[in-house]
């Protein structure tokens, strides 16, 4: 007989976020694509975006965010024994951006791994994570979402210049008396791969089949709003009934920030009542993948602080086609140490 | 059974004005979806969603451009609808 552990139940216990330097108007982005802040504002609701300076990599990014969540869950790095981090935009193939964060941190033994699952991977961080403090293999689990999508945004592209953009969010996750993360509704439409694609490969260009020197992101528009606001939405719905949980009981609905026209949509299929907060940082945050999620919740508590110990609904969604979410009791209101 | 041009645009004539906001007498055969009436990339996937409800069609992703205008919208589904 094989002995196995038994764990807790999980909660997020803080999340820490960080903005890069630059700020980003559409004013700056338009020329090149033939376009006009108004067109952006309409089709996606952004009016600015972040992107990395030159000395901001993602690790830089990862770190700041990762630090500043330990510190509101009132831990030592050390406490940490297992370090998620979700990313399409780290362009080393191996070792992973997590043990280099890790290292940095000062907590190298910590297990450490990073997830491809595009704007869904904080989500699938959380679900993993949540699901490794339940059965005992974890305690204390960072998740971090980064990117630096600026360096795979192809400027002249009309589809997709004004919409990536970086930075990176991180949450938390430990043991619990009380259930405050619910079920993970994962899955995929990965007949629909192509919808979003970074192209061309490292392979292709390697070998020389392509005259690109560097990958870039392109998205057929059409496609994922169709998907995201009539599939995924249905996914809403489910992650609601697996927590056993209804829509007017939710205080905030924190979806990936892929488009003001897909959440507000998304929202309207759900059921999503007018008295929930619903998170729209994408207006001065762009769409930032897998760090959008930690990154919304974040500035949504700041500007919402009566919303920590909130039920919230979190949904990602992206390049795969891949989902997933859960609905979360959000952090509670940071430690602060008596000066 | 075959949808007739006609019953299909009284659809499409409302679908856009639920969807867009564009009245729907101002939806005729020949005005363009973009051009004539502003309904943008997203709406008009919203307006195709909306009609295959309606109509208990398919139309599929990379059919949608093709639908330049109302009537292009209306003859595609009474096509399919055959």
């Amino acid at each position: 007989m094989i002995k196995v552990r038994t764990g807790t139940f999980s909660r997020i216990l803080s999340v820490g976020a960080y903005q890069p330097s630059r700020l980003v108007l559409n004013s700056e982005i338009v020329d090149r694509i033939d376009s006009s802040d108004e067109w952006i504002r309409q089709r996606t609701g952004i009016e600015s975006r972040r992107y990395a300076g030159e000395d901001e990599s993602i690790l830089d990014m990862a770190e700041a965010a990762c630090r500043q969540a330990v510190e509101r869950a009132n831990l030592s790095m050390s406490d940490i024994d297992t370090v998620i981090l979700a990313t399409i935009s780290f362009p080393d193939q191996t070792p992973s951006a997590a043990t280099a964060l890790i290292a940095r941190l000062g907590n190298p033994k910590a297990a450490a791994f990073d997830i491809s699952a595009a704007c869904a991977g904080f989500c699938y961080g959380v679900g993993m994570a949540s699901d490794f403090i339940r059965s005992g293999t974890s305690r204390h689990v960072l998740v971090v979402g980064v990117e630096k999508l600026s360096d795979f945004t192809d400027p002249d592209d009309r589809a997709t210049a004004f919409i990536f953009a970086d930075g990176a969010g991180a949450v938390v996750i430990g043991p619990s008396e009380e259930p405050e993360i619910g079920p993970t509704v994962w899955g995929s439409d990965a007949d629909s791969r192509d919808a979003i694609l970074m192209e061309p490969s490292w392979r292709e260009i390697g070998s020389g089949a392509s005259d690109a020197n560097w990958p870039t992101l392109t998205q057929q528009g059409q496609t994922v709003f169709r998907w995201a606001v009539f599939s995924v939405s249905k996914v809403g719905k489910e992650i609601l009934e697996a927590s056993g949980v209804t829509a007017d009981q939710l205080d905030a609905f924190i979806p990936h920030q892929a488009n003001v026209r897909i959440i507000e949509s998304m929202a309207r299929e759900i059921g999503i009542p007018e008295k929930v907060f619903i998170a729209e940082d994408i207006r001065t945050a762009g769409n930032t993948s897998a760090a959008s999620i930690p990154l919304a919740m974040a500035s949504l508590l700041e500007e919402h602080p009566q919303l920590h110990g909130g039920l919230a609904l979190l949904i990602g969604y992206d390049a795969g086609l891949v989902y997933a979410g859960q609905v979360v009791k959000l952090p509670p209101a940071p430690f602060k140490a008596l000066a | 059974m075959a949808l007739s041009q006609a019953e299909v645009l009284v659809g499409i004539k409302e679908i856009v004005e639920e969807v867009a906001g564009i009245p729907a007498a101002s939806v005729e055969m020949d005005k363009n979806f973009t051009d004539d009436l502003d309904v943008d990339s997203l709406s008009m996937v919203e307006v195709v969603v909306a009609a295959e409800e309606r109509f208990g069609i398919k139309i599929p992703d990379d059919q949608v451009s093709e639908l330049a205008t109302v009537g292009d919208a209306v003859n595609f589904i009474v096509k399919v609808s055959a």
